[in-house]
Formats: structure tokens, sequence, C-alpha cells
């Protein structure tokens, strides 16, 4: 090891550091921010547990959407408290990968069902039928 | 006793040996004693440790960016020895003539060719390249991982061990390049050329994924101070678009093969016929991917393309913000119009229309690409050199691919062509006309930079005519034996009257080859006139980035001092402002250390693959624990960087300054 005090492994050959510093302004977290990230975790976990086993909510259906409801606002939770996110960190990109991927996710998601959706329908029509319609 | 074989060998034996296929022993002997030869000379001359500290285990971009290179260049005289293949077996196997391929061995030659021309030759060619110019063009001195991009490069070799070995040990997919369920599903497939198939884009998939992440990384993190998004220059964006379409796309790649493994491995039905199973569901997902392959494969191209557009012409780019915000757009369009790669399978005339359309709209913004280029090309002082007459032939070829593209996203059109050689001609067309037409002006252009001498002219003009004319007489006659119905993959002909054009088509295949070798004689001749061919200025071209700020090739650190950025094209405003370079000041210069680790990763993980292609349990759990072991293991190494001391930066930018001077 030199006398140099070492960099991130990922900045060996990087610029001088005080260089291009700009964008880097994520934060670290705090007690607190994981306390209550780790929380509302709980919470979001332990409700579709609770709609599971004891089937409050009646409907498997109204079960199945909150659920998946519940399970995007925990991505939501986690982005924030424990990913840090926010609109300003790494100078937007963070923002912005997110939204590009999110805009992926709901193509490909909502794509693949509506073309498999056509695709049964016109191909299957019996097994459609048979299997209670699409997919 | 048989048991015990059974455990150690999986289902490898004696009789796995192709050695009833008389071409593959035949190859067999030939790579076996080239091999040797190669072996036998590299250790007569002591390389194997200049090759081991030197290249192996090198984190330089510069380096990393050469060997891709080599490799896809090997990878195309493989590939191309298959498409002559094909083309030598459709020009003769017409009536009671069964050709000298039987089928068996013709389905896997076009599905090896497939596989590895995208997957082998393309995809390391464009990284070759984004790693070796991304990080000169930016200012930086490596690229933001240098051991991760070492490891990528590995892994991209892993995967063609495995494709290699299936020639010889075993056989490869007989499904074509996308191994279509059921076909490639247990049932219909039961051998190892399927597992061949998942196992060598698996291993290779890791290393894309990850180069992809670390070029991103690098693009956003370690441009030199003053070069802002709309100052980085344009090879550099199409880059970070594509490498933005590798990181979302690849991981889905990755996905569909993990569910195919799963049916052929553990017996689960996602796309088999029974149980609940859908084969179209793996159609659907495959395309995913594979629709945005295309553009990671052709964007750095267009990249390429700018750059020797502007230089050649003495202009800067003609609609600078226009090139980038076309460049995103097809980006993101290049999600949205999987479906067209199957329209016949059964979607109703909404999706169908949907999706053609989105197919149609691409076309927009790379028209105003090619607009961009001629506008950049008008009143401009072209020099016709060799980067600027592939580019020149790009635009003509790539223009009529997209035409024909744009007649195949009419979906009642593609109900008629749908799987004809008329697709085979349209993907060949924008692909050989944009991605491999890129590749060698790059090539050309670049060659310079990298080795400090240009290339031989008039090979180079040899290779480019006998290619160009060579792609037309090989291709055109496709396109019209499409027209008329014949459907690709087709390893024997019934009908006389279309030979005719099919020995057409082994005539130009016969002149790419002819264009091939030239280039390969083009290289050999450089490297042996490299003297006469001498570049001692850095910029031979009179160029605009700044790559051709610093000397060829360039120092390992690339540049003494980062350099500071004010203008689009950096390089032509520091001679236009008559900047000088400062002369002391130096520092020591911080630099990561080379390391063993990606190369013994990548061999743990091919000897992973390996052991599941085969059902060698022990080797596959051997690879994999290994990787994790290695991987883990190199956390603990600290000695990771070092110092090129002042006095060596010294030496080197005194020697460059010395020769500057001789050469002005």
């Amino acid at each position: 090891m030199s006398a140099h005090p070492p960099h991130g492994h990922g900045d060996h050959a990087n610029l001088d550091h005080d260089l291009h510093s700009h964008g880097d302004t994520h934060g670290h977290g705090s007690m607190k921010g994981y306390m209550i990230g780790f929380v509302l975790s709980v919470i979001l976990t332990a409700i579709p547990f609770w709609a599971v086993m004891t089937g409050g909510l009646g409907d498997t259906q109204t079960t199945a959407l909150v659920i998946m409801a519940l399970a995007f606002v925990q991505i939501v939770v986690h982005m924030i408290f424990f990913l840090h996110m926010n609109t300003k960190s790494e100078g937007g990109w963070t923002m912005m990968a997110l939204v590009f991927t999110a805009v992926l996710v709901v193509i490909t998601l909502s794509g693949s069902i509506w073309v498999m959706y056509h695709m049964n329908t016109n191909m299957m029509p019996d097994m459609a039928a048979q299997m209670g319609g699409g997919m | 006793m048989d048991q015990t074989l059974k455990t150690i060998f999986g289902r490898l034996s004696f009789e796995s040996l192709p050695i009833h296929e008389p071409i593959v022993v035949g190859t067999f002997l030939g790579v076996a004693v080239g091999g040797l030869a190669v072996l036998a000379l590299i250790t007569k001359f002591k390389l194997w440790g200049y090759l081991w500290k030197e290249w192996f285990t090198t984190v330089d971009h510069k380096r990393i960016g050469i060997m891709y290179m080599i490799l896809g260049i090997v990878m195309l005289l493989r590939g191309f020895a298959d498409a002559l293949m094909m083309r030598g077996q459709q020009a003769i196997a017409f009536g009671d003539n069964q050709g000298f391929l039987n089928s068996h061995h013709y389905d896997q030659v076009f599905t090896a060719h497939g596989v590895i021309m995208i997957f082998f030759v393309a995809m390391p060619i464009i990284t070759g390249l984004m790693n070796y110019i991304i990080p000169l063009q930016i200012g930086a001195r490596d690229v933001s991982f240098p051991y991760l991009n070492n490891l990528s490069f590995w892994m991209t070799a892993g995967g063609v061990v495995l494709v290699m070995a299936s020639l010889f040990i075993g056989e490869f997919a007989r499904t074509g390049w996308l191994a279509f369920p059921p076909l490639s599903e247990l049932d219909f497939s039961p051998d190892v050329g399927v597992d061949y198939y998942i196992w060598a884009l698996q291993v290779a998939g890791v290393g894309t994924t990850l180069s992809g992440i670390n070029l991103i990384a690098t693009i956003i993190k370690m441009r030199a101070p003053g070069m802002t998004m709309m100052k980085l220059p344009v090879f550099c964006w199409t880059s970070l678009c594509a490498n933005v379409l590798i990181v979302a796309s690849f991981p889905v790649l990755t996905a569909t093969l993990v569910l195919l493994s799963l049916d052929r491995y553990v017996g689960t039905n996602f796309f088999t016929n029974n149980l609940g199973g859908n084969p179209m569901m793996y159609v659907n997902l495959i395309w995913i991917w594979g629709h945005p392959e295309v553009y990671i494969l052709i964007l750095p191209l267009f990249g390429v393309f700018s750059e020797v557009t502007s230089t050649f012409s003495g202009k800067r780019l003609f609609g600078y913000t226009s090139m980038v915000y076309a460049t995103i757009v097809i980006t993101i369009l290049s999600y949205l119009v999987w479906l067209h790669h199957f329209f016949t399978m059964g979607s109703g005339a909404s999706v169908n229309s949907f999706f053609g359309i989105t197919t149609m709209v691409i076309s927009i913004p790379t028209g105003a690409k090619i607009f961009n280029w001629l506008f950049t090309m008008y009143k401009g002082r072209i020099r016709f050199e060799l980067p600027m007459m592939w580019t020149i032939a790009f635009m003509l070829t790539f223009t009529i691919g997209g035409m024909t593209g744009v007649l195949l996203a009419v979906p009642p059109a593609d109900f008629v062509l749908h799987n004809s050689l008329f697709l085979i001609a349209h993907f060949h067309n924008v692909i050989i006309g944009g991605v491999l037409f890129g590749a060698f002006a790059a090539i050309n252009y670049w060659w310079p930079k990298a080795f400090g001498f240009k290339l031989n002219e008039f090979w180079g003009k040899v290779s480019f005519w006998l290619w160009v004319i060579g792609f037309w007489v090989a291709f055109t006659p496709l396109y019209i034996l499409g027209f008329m119905g014949v459907t690709r993959r087709l390893h024997h002909f019934e009908d006389p009257s279309l030979q005719p054009l099919f020995i057409v088509a082994l005539f130009g295949a016969l002149m790419i080859a002819g264009g091939i070798g030239a280039f390969l004689v083009q290289i050999g001749v450089s490297i042996w006139k490299k003297e006469e061919l001498r570049d001692v200025t850095g910029d031979p071209w009179d160029g605009r980035t700044l790559e051709w700020a610093t000397s060829s090739p360039p120092p390992q650190y690339n540049f003494a001092f980062t350099p500071v950025i004010h203008e689009l094209d950096a390089w032509y405003d520091m001679k236009d402002k008559k900047a000088q370079a400062p002369v002391e000041g130096y520092r020591p210069i911080h630099m990561p250390k080379n390391t063993g680790t990606g190369v013994i990763i990548a061999a743990l993980s091919t000897a992973a693959g390996f052991g599941m292609i085969w059902y060698m349990w022990w080797l596959a759990a051997f690879g994999l624990i290994g990787v994790i072991v290695v991987a883990i293991w190199h956390t603990f190494n600290y000695d990771r960087d070092y110092y090129i001391p002042v006095d060596e930066v010294v030496a080197t930018e005194n020697e460059r300054r010395r020769l500057l001077g001789q050469g002005a």
C-alpha cells in the first residue's frame, strides 16, 4: 500500500477527486430515518400477512390487489429510507434512472400482458374458454 | 464402475465426440495444429509471462479494448466460415444433390452463425471500441471500475470458449439463434446443444452487463471538468445510450434463459406445451431483450459515423443537439417495438397495428441522423480516406436496409415476408451495412491512435470494395428469393429454378471472404511497413475530439494533465486557440494495479457452465463455489493501486515533445 490515502476502489484511475465532486450530494441517512423506514416496512409487510392468514378482506382478488399496492408502497419506502434516493442525489441522475426504469417496467409488463392476452384469445379460443378466459 | 464414470463425466462419453462428421474432424485437426503451433511459438519466444502480466491481467482500458477487438475479429472468422458453409450448401443442394452438410449439422451451423455473429463478434467489437475510446474522449485515465472491466472481458471470452468447445465436444443447438421453445425444450432437444447455448450466453451475458454498468458510470462520473453532457462527444452519447440499453435489457435475457434452464433441468413448465406452459411467452420475453439488442449494436456505430463524418468533412457535426435527442428517442422507442418480430404469432389487429406504427416511428429519428450526416458533409471539404469511404457506404447501404425494414413493419406485408429470405436480407443489410461497416470505419479511424501508425490504404480499399460489392451480390438475390417465398434455414430445395440466384449469392459470399482476407492482409502489411505509416503527431486525421490530443499510442495514464473543456469539439477548440500543454508541474499519477482475479473467476464460471452442460454436477458446484470464494478473497486484497512517479511522467512527456518537434 502506498503512503497515499486509498480512494474508494472505483476511483483508482480517477482524476483528482475535488475536480468533479459535483453530484456527490447523497447523504448516508440517520438512525431516525432508518427506524422510520424499518417500522414502515414492518407495517407494510404485516398487513399482507394478516390479510392472507385471516382472510380479513374476504374476496381473494381484493386481497391480491391490496398486496400489490402495498408492495409498491414498500418499494418507495425502501428507496427513500434505505437507498436515500431523492430528486437531487447524484445531480439528478438517480431520479432519471428511476424514471427510465419505471417507464421500461411499465412498458414491458403492460405490453406483455396485452400481447399475451391477445394471443391467448386469438390462438386458443377453446382453451381460453376452459381456463376462464385470458391468462 | 459405470456409475463412477457417470458421476465424473456426466453424460460426456466418447460418443459425444463428433468423429462421424468429416468436416468437423477436419476443422478440429486444423484448429488443433494451428493452436498447438501458436502455443509452441508463445512458449518458444517466452511470451507467456509477458502476455499474463501485460495483457491477460491488465486493467488498462486500452489493452482490454484491444483484446475485445481481437476476440471479435477471430470470432468473425469462425462465424463467417459458418456463413460460407451455408451459402455453399444452399448453392448446390437441389434435387438429388443433398449438398455436403447433413441437416443435423446444417441446423447447428446456422444457429452457431447467428449466435456467434451477434454475441461474440458484434458485441465484443462494439464493447472494445467503447472501452478504448470513451475514457480518451472524456479526458479520463481509465474506466470507473478497471478490475471489473477486466472481469467483463474474460467472462465474454468464457462464453466464446463454451461456444467453440461445442464444435468439438458434443454439438451446438439446432434451434436457430434464439432457441425458441418448444423446440429448445428437453423433449425436442434432449442433447447438449441448447445447454451449450444457454450457458455460453449466461456466462458472456454477465460480462456484457457488468461492462455496461462500468461504461455508464464512466461517462457520467468521470468526464473532464467543463465537459457538460451537451459537450460530450457524440460517440460517448450514443455509447451511453447503448449501455443504458444493455443494463436495462440483458437482465431480461438472463431471466428468460433461467426460465428455459429451469424447464430443462428441473422439469418446470414455463415454456412447454403442457401443464400451463406457454412457448409464446418465451418469444415475447426474448424479443423484449432482442429488439433493444439490435440498437445496442448500432448506436455506438452511429456515434462512429458522426465522428468520422465531422472529422473528414472538416466541419463540426450538423445538428449535434438533434443527434443527441434522436439517440435518446431511439433508446426509448427501442422498447416499444418488440412485437414486430412476431406479428404472425397471432395477436389481434390492434396489437399488430400499434407495434407496426411504433416501428415505423423509429425510422424518423434514424432518418434525422442520416440528414444530419448529409448536412455535415454539405459544403464540407470532404477527404475520402478509408473511414469516410466506409461511412458513405454505410449511408447508402443502411438506408436501403432501413427502407426494407419499414416495409416489414407493415403487418400485412410481414405476413407474406415473415421468416423468408427477404427478412434475412433485411437484417443483414442493416447489421452488415451498419454495424460491420461501422466497425471497419472505426478500426481504420482509430487504429493510428491505438498503435501509432496508419493502416495500409491500398489493401484497405481492396477490402472495402470487395466487402461492399460482395455484400450486394450476396444479399440482393436473397431479397428476390424472399419475394418468391423462399423461407429461411432450409437445407435442401426441390425447385431447380431457384438455383442460379443461390449461386450468385455464394459468389457474393466469396467476394466478402476476399474482403475479410484483404482486411487481414491490410493489418499484416501495415504492421510490416509500420515505419512508413508512422504517425508521431497523435492526430493523423486532424481530429476534433480529445482522444487526438494525446500521443499515439496514448501513455498508460492517457493524459498527464486532466484537460479542461470549453467547447464541444474540445481538441479542435484547443488547436484553434493554439493552447499549449503545460511543460512542468507534473504530479505522480494514481493508477490501478493489474490483477489475475478476472481471469480466474471467468475460468471458474466457464468450468461451472461446462459442468452444467454435461451434468457433471461436481464440476458445476466446484466452479460456482470457486467463483464466490475467489470474489470474496479478492475483496481482502488491498494492494490495488500504485503511483506512477513524476520522473516517469516527465520522461514520457518529454519524449512525446521531442517526437512532436521532429514530426512537425
